[in-house]
């Protein structure tokens, strides 16, 4: 399985998300994965400024590979950096 | 009301307003089972694809079909969760691409601390 350290913050009802899940299932990888729709109180307010570091528009899937960012379901962008 | 009853509903209603459902179901049949979840959660249907904070006057711009689709399917042919497509994208006329977020970052923080002080 390929080691690419991946963070991925999603919502558990949207769709592009669901979708970019696959794709890394698909491509055997691991990632550690939060939906943050389901989230309370203090820790639903740190994930989201930790999101925020990432992508100011906090929309989803905010997905971190290394230290890079993808945002959205996007195929070739995750292809990219994830170097397949 | 299953997704399908809410499909079959609505899609009369949007497509006299020019708003196709995506004929990719993998995408409609599980957004609309979301708008479900939705609305049996918050009372009405935020949209899927964004994080709504619960409270209704502060999430209304993101209630489906939201303020955001006209212009997002003027632009990328869909709206941001590709629910709603025009004729021209189902057609195969538009590139089917990642559709950005319109909504400004600051109304989603401005719900989200409206919810946490409820």
């Amino acid at each position: 399985m390929p080691s690419t350290k991946i963070k991925f913050w999603g919502l558990s009802t949207c769709i592009h998300c669901e979708k970019a899940k696959r794709f890394l299932d698909d491509h055997g990888y691991a990632y550690d994965l939060t939906y943050v729709d389901r989230l309370t109180g203090d820790e639903r307010t740190q994930t989201i400024a930790e999101i925020k570091k990432h992508n100011a528009s906090l929309s989803f899937p905010t997905i971190l590979v290394g230290d890079k960012v993808v945002v959205g379901f996007n195929e070739s962008e995750l292809k990219t950096v994830l170097g397949i | 009301m299953t997704a399908k009853e809410l499909r079959d509903k609505l899609a009369p209603l949007q497509e006299k307003q020019g708003y196709l459902f995506n004929a990719d179901e993998t995408y409609t049949m599980p957004l609309l089972e979301s708008l479900l979840v939705n609305k049996e959660r918050y009372g009405y249907m935020a949209c899927p694809c964004r994080l709504a904070s619960g409270v209704y006057e502060k999430d209304k711009d993101v209630i489906c079909p939201c303020v955001y689709r006209a212009p997002d399917v003027e632009e990328y042919g869909a709206c941001f969760c590709a629910l709603y497509v025009s004729k021209e994208y189902q057609d195969g006329g538009i590139e089917r691409k990642t559709v950005p977020e319109r909504r400004p970052p600051e109304k989603l923080l401005e719900a989200l601390e409206a919810s946490m002080g409820s």
